[in-house]
């Protein structure tokens, strides 16, 4: 029961080769460029997946993984470089191979995912290959679905197209990133988080305005960007201004909720240690409230960090000279470059995933002395 | 005058009465109580007998309102105001960015203190604590026992001559807790401080003090002050002495004519 339950994915994956096989060949009928060699990439899965259930069955996590890795991504690739000229031509046989080299890849991660390696670097290296043998294998999936089947392009552009697209056309790519993030992006980011924590700090010296500011924080907060876009464009005109100010608009009340609910949260104890050093108001904030609340900041800033960017890019549907993602994207889709729309949502995608990840290792370096980040 | 010259603490018909929502609470009511230079004065008594409400009147963390209390010949908020005393609470309250240094160096920074007197301070507070060699750690990489002994070495640092002690080693097994009483005594013996110290352990009150304040609940009030015979040096055996025990039982003589055995 333990080895089957332990071989499941090879078993399963050796099945529906064998399924596959009988079923050759790879094309339907009528394809233009028939294949041949379907029972080469048929034998490769078989071998690789009894190799791993019968010589292998008792063998340490690596050496499976290696020979499951190797046995799906050979025919995989294999299988990838004949869709050339046989687009949507492809046979049942096609998609059961696809299918089970994914299964020999699943195995090959349930197998990584199970080493506890002793060195630091080979645990940040296994860290890094578990996610990316994942997206690999969410692009595999993608292009051999989109072009097997023949999906048309309108619906969902192959990666591999999509791929294309950004490699040529880098230079129009790099003038929106400019004008969305550079501009509109980090100059909103920037303002709209350092003035919800001015004003943070002032709510918490004056108590009017915490009672009086929050509750119509959360309010605005609550505003529909879709709403107020156009509006900013009527009085920040066309340009990255107008689109930077939906970002301010976006960020500041995050911040300022979150700061103002940070600067609570040190302890009545450690308070009352201030107060008996005679601590004035900016001393007590400076070194117990403010770093005591660096976790609830850095909370926003996350946030913030993803916001920005979806406030600029929906911004920009709203009237914006010829550059800009949310431009680039909104004209795009209107001439049916479904693929340059998906260029710009994989840069948008890096973009953010790149800006929130330095976020977090920022916070990660200051509030190393956190419950949750200690001893990592 | 030359006794009130050495007065430290000096209470008169002291009284704190909180307004809650049932009614008005009497934390504090008539208590007499003189604390001389180099005192060491243990307050003892059950939960809710107004001991850490007593010892935070004379940090101005509470205000009194009846009666009068001079610390240092000056109200407490003067007192606070001109750093007299330094304050050791119940938990450590360490702040964890800080390592042990840095939580040191807190109130010598915030009362403005060159970075090499700093320093000196620091080295030599650690010292007193027995903490040398653990100023680079982080509060929460070093155990319990040397949390509490570095938010002592905090409270030293400043030189204050009142150490105000709010149960300091009441969160600490009985093992801890044994060294750590020694070690305070010792650390009392060196820098003649004077004492003011909350417990509810009467073995801890008896080893430690100079004077025992005996303390009962509802109104909280004084109901003994007992003058300790022990000599000033006292090693951990002394406490299986009959002199000892006879201390001892009087502490749970007051504690109980304040009926604080009663539920």
């Amino acid at each position: 029961m333990r080895r089957l339950k332990r071989n499941w994915q090879p078993l399963l994956a050796g099945l529906l080769t064998a399924l596959a096989a009988a079923r050759l060949p790879l094309t339907l009928p009528d394809a233009p460029a028939p294949i041949e060699g379907g029972m080469t990439i048929a034998l490769i899965i078989l071998a690789a997946a009894l190799n791993v259930v019968l010589t292998l069955g008792d063998r340490g996590h690596a050496m499976r993984a290696g020979v499951l890795f190797v046995g799906a991504h050979i025919p995989a690739a294999m299988l990838l470089s004949r869709l050339d000229g046989n687009e949507g031509q492809m046979s049942a046989s096609f998609f059961l191979m696809i299918a089970a080299s994914w299964l020999l890849a699943w195995g090959t991660v349930s197998e990584l995912a199970q080493i506890e390696p002793r060195s630091s670097t080979a645990r940040s290296f296994l860290r890094l290959l578990i996610p990316a043998i994942f997206g690999i294998w969410i692009l595999i999936l993608w292009e051999a679905v989109t072009r097997g089947a023949g999906i048309p392009f309108i619906l969902l552009p192959p990666p591999s197209a999509i791929g294309a697209r950004i490699a040529g056309s880098v230079s129009v790519l790099w003038a929106d990133v400019q004008q969305t993030i550079f501009k509109a992006v980090l100059f909103g980011y920037v303002v709209g988080c350092a003035s919800g924590f001015a004003v943070a700090i002032l709510a918490d010296r004056f108590a009017f305005l915490r009672r009086g500011l929050i509750p119509i924080g959360n309010m605005v907060s609550a505003l529909p960007i879709i709403g107020v876009a156009p509006i900013m464009v009527m009085w920040f005109g066309f340009d990255w201004q107008s689109k930077a100010a939906v970002v301010i608009i976006m960020t500041f009340f995050p911040m300022l909720v979150n700061t103002v609910a940070g600067l609570g949260v040190a302890g009545a104890m450690e308070r009352d240690l201030m107060r008996s050093y005679a601590s004035d108001y900016w001393q007590t904030l400076i070194k117990l409230r403010l770093p005591a609340a660096m976790p609830f900041i850095f909370n926003a800033l996350k946030i913030n960090s993803t916001l920005a960017l979806i406030g600029a890019i929906v911004a920009e549907f709203f009237g914006t000279p010829i550059v800009g993602m949310g431009f680039r994207i909104s004209t795009e889709i209107g001439r049916m470059n479904v693929d340059m729309v998906w260029a710009e949502i994989a840069v948008a995608a890096l973009i953010g995933s790149v800006f929130y990840g330095v976020v977090a290792l920022v916070e990660r370096a200051t509030t190393f002395w956190h419950p949750s980040n200690r001893g990592g | 005058m030359s006794v009130t010259s050495l007065s430290v603490v000096s209470a008169r018909k002291l009284g704190l009465t909180f307004e809650t929502g049932d009614g008005p609470v009497h934390a504090l009511s008539n208590v007499d109580l003189e604390v001389s230079k180099g005192d060491f004065v243990s307050f003892i008594g059950p939960s809710g007998c107004g001991k850490t409400t007593f010892l935070r009147v004379i940090a101005d963390l509470e205000k009194n309102t009846d009666g009068e209390i001079t610390v240092n010949g000056m109200t407490p908020e003067e007192a606070r105001k001109s750093r007299s005393y330094g304050y050791v609470f119940q938990a450590p309250a360490l702040y964890p960015w800080r390592t042990i240094e840095k939580n040191i160096a807190l109130p010598l920074e915030i009362m403005g203190h060159s970075a090499a007197e700093r320093g000196k301070r620091i080295e030599r507070t650690l010292d007193l604590v027995n903490l040398s060699g653990f100023g680079k750690k982080y509060p929460w990489q070093l155990s319990g026992g040397m949390q509490q002994r570095a938010s002592i070495a905090r409270a030293l640092a400043f030189d204050a001559d009142l150490l105000l002690m709010d149960e300091p080693f009441g969160a600490l097994d009985e093992i801890v807790r044994d060294h750590l009483n020694e070690q305070l005594l010792k650390l009392w013996a060196r820098t003649e401080k004077t004492i003011c110290f909350v417990t509810h352990s009467i073995p801890e009150a008896v080893y430690l003090s100079t004077r025992i304040v005996v303390m009962s609940p509802r109104p909280g009030r004084v109901t003994d002050i007992i003058e300790s015979t022990l000599p000033k040096e006292r090693p951990l055996e002394i406490r299986e002495t009959p002199e000892f025990l006879e201390i001892a039982h009087r502490v749970r003589e007051g504690l109980r004519a304040g009926h604080s055995y009663e539920e």
